[in-house]
C-alpha cells in the first residue's frame, strides 16, 4: 500500500474535468471475517488517474478519517507483473480489453457511475484482506512442472538450439502469461485451465521443454486439481478477461498434451 | 463427457435420419421400425443388436449425466463465495443453458421412451404400428410443444457440446477452429430441424 503524505491540493488539476463516483468495495478484515460490500462516495476523480491511483486517493482519505485503508495488491503498475487485479463491475481487470487494473484509467468511467470492486473469487484464492487474495496455489502449479531442468550458467548461444519461427512465436504468446489469476476470476467454474495451459503450451512447444514434456503436463494438471480449482467447460470467459490475450486454443493444446502423456505412460 | 457425448451424437444422427422415413408413408416407416428389431439376423438372434445398442446408450446417458453432476459439484465448490456483481461476456446462450438444457433433455428421454418404446403413454399404443403411434402422439399440441422445446434444448446442447468435446479431446487447434465451429452449428441445426420436422408435419396434416 502506498501511504503518501496527505496533500492539501485538490486531487485533480484546477479546471480539469473530473468524475464523481460511488464505489462499492468488498471489505473483509481477514480470512475468517465474513466480509461485505461497503459504499464510498468519491468526488472529483481525475480521468487521468489509473484505477489503483483512484484507490490510493480513497485510501488517503480513509487514513485521514481514521479508517482502515482498502487493502489491494499491486507492484509494477506497468501492466506486466501480474500482482494487481480486482473484479470491477463483474469483469476481471475491468472493462478494457487486454488491460490490467493498474493500466485501466478512470477515463473509462463516466460521471455518476457506481463501481463494484471485488476480489478474485475462488476457493483456491482465499481472501487475505479486502481485495487481496492468496494466489500461492498458482505457485504450486508452477512448482509441479512449470520449469525446465537444465544446468544453469551463462546464457547458451541462441543458434545452438534451432526453433522454427512459428513455434517460437506460439511459445512466446503463451509465455506472456503474468499469472495474475484473471482467468480463474472470470471463469464461471473457477477453473485455472488457461493459466496451466499457457505454461504447458509455452514449455512443451520448445525443444528445451521436450525432455519433461509428459511429466510436466501430468504433474501440473494433478497439482491444479489438488488445489481445488473448478473444471473447464469451455465457456471462453477466461480468454476475454486475460490481459495478455492467452488464446483458448492453449486449453485444447493442454488437453492434447495430457491425453498424449497418459496414453504413453 | 466428450466421449459419451460423441456416442450419443452418432446415435442421434442415425435416429434423425431414420425418423425421416415417415415421409415415405406408413408401410415404409413400419417396415423400418420392424427392421430395427431384427438387424443382424441371422448372425444375431432377434433383437440382440437392438438390446446391445440400448445397453450402450444407457451407459452413455448415465455416464454423461454422472460426469455432468461431478463437474458441476466441483465447479460450485471452486467458487464458494459468489460475486455480488456478475457479468458474462463471452459465454453464449448455449453455454449458459448446458446444465438446465441437459436436465430438460434427460426428462424428455424418459417421456419419449414411455411414449414410443414402452408405449405406456401413447394414445394409440399398438406395438408394431409405429406410424400410427407417432401420428397419435403428435396430434396432441402439448406433446408436440414439449418435443419442440426439447429439440431446441438439444440443438443448443450440441452447439456447445460438440465444440467443447473437440477441445476436451485435443482435436481443437487454431487452424481447425473455424471448421469445428461450423460443424457444430451445422450439426445443431440439422439435428434440431430434422427431429422437429416430424411433429410439425403431423400437426400440419402432412403426415396422418
Amino acid at each position: 500500500m502506498d501511504v503518501r503524505a496527505p496533500r492539501d491540493e485538490p486531487t485533480a488539476l484546477e479546471g480539469a474535468p473530473t468524475v464523481n463516483l460511488t464505489l462499492r468495495i468488498w471489505r473483509q478484515r481477514g480470512p475468517e471475517d465474513r466480509g461485505a460490500m461497503v459504499t464510498y462516495d468519491l468526488p472529483d476523480v481525475s480521468p487521468d488517474m489509473s484505477f489503483l491511483e483512484m484507490l490510493d486517493v480513497l485510501n488517503e482519505r480513509l487514513i485521514l478519517e481514521g479508517e482502515d485503508p482498502v487493502a489491494f495488491d499491486h507492484d509494477c503498475r506497468e501492466g506486466i507483473c501480474g500482482a494487481c487485479g480486482v473484479v470491477i463491475n463483474g469483469q476481471a481487470h475491468g472493462p478494457r480489453d487486454r488491460t490490467t487494473t493498474c493500466q485501466l484509467h478512470m477515463r473509462s468511467f463516466n460521471d455518476g457511475d457506481v463501481i463494484d470492486v471485488e476480489p478474485w473469487r475462488a476457493g483456491a484464492f482465499p481472501v487475505v484482506r479486502d481485495l487481496v487474495v492468496d494466489r500461492s496455489s498458482f505457485d504450486r502449479i508452477i512448482g509441479a512442472g512449470g520449469y525446465i531442468s537444465v544446468v544453469t550458467g551463462s546464457a547458451p548461444e541462441a543458434h545452438s538450439t534451432p526453433v522454427p519461427k512459428p513455434v517460437a512465436d506460439a511459445a512466446f504468446d503463451n509465455a506472456t502469461c503474468i499469472g495474475c489469476g484473471a482467468c480463474v476470476a472470470a471463469c464461471p467454474n473457477g477453473s485455472s485451465m488457461l493459466f496451466t495451459s499457457a505454461k504447458v503450451t509455452h514449455l512443451n512447444l520448445l525443444p528445451q521443454g521436450a525432455p519433461e514434456r509428459e511429466t510436466r503436463v501430468r504433474n501440473m494438471v494433478e497439482a491444479m486439481d489438488a488445489e481445488g480449482f473448478g473444471g473447464c467447460t469451455n465457456t471462453g470467459e477466461c480468454t476475454v478477461a486475460c490481459p495478455k490475450g492467452i488464446p483458448l486454443t492453449s486449453i485444447g493444446n493442454l488437453n492434447r498434451e495430457y491425453l498424449r502423456a497418459v496414453t504413453r505412460r | 463427457m466428450a466421449v459419451t457425448g460423441a456416442v450419443m451424437l452418432l446415435y442421434l444422427l442415425a435416429h434423425m435420419l431414420g425418423n425421416l422415413k415417415i415421409f415415405f408413408g406408413r408401410e415404409s416407416f413400419d417396415e423400418y421400425a420392424h427392421w430395427l428389431r431384427s438387424i443382424g439376423v441371422p448372425a444375431l438372434h432377434g433383437a440382440w443388436l437392438l438390446w446391445i445398442m440400448r445397453a450402450l446408450l444407457l451407459a452413455a446417458v448415465v455416464l454423461h449425466a454422472a460426469s455432468a453432476y461431478q463437474l458441476s459439484r466441483r465447479d460450485l465448490r471452486a467458487r464458494p463465495q459468489k460475486y455480488s456483481h456478475r457479468q458474462r461476456l463471452e459465454a453464449s446462450y448455449a453455454v449458459n443453458t448446458m446444465r438446465y438444457g441437459g436436465i430438460i433433455i434427460g426428462l424428455f428421454i424418459i417421456y419419449h421412451l414411455l411414449d414410443f418404446t414402452a408405449l405406456t403413454l401413447n394414445r394409440n399404443g399398438v406395438e408394431g404400428a409405429a406410424y400410427d403411434n407417432v401420428v397419435s402422439s403428435f396430434s396432441v399440441w402439448w406433446v408436440t410443444l414439449f418435443y419442440i422445446i426439447a429439440m431446441l434444448a438439444l440443438g443448443l446442447h450440441i452447439h456447445h457440446g460438440f465444440w467443447s468435446a473437440a477441445r476436451t479431446l485435443g482435436v481443437h487447434s487454431a487452424a481447425r477452429e473455424k471448421n469445428l465451429k461450423a460443424v457444430a452449428t451445422v450439426l445443431a441445426v440439422l439435428l434440431s430441424a430434422g427431429f422437429m420436422v416430424v411433429p410439425i408435419a403431423v400437426l400440419a396434416g402432412l403426415v396422418d
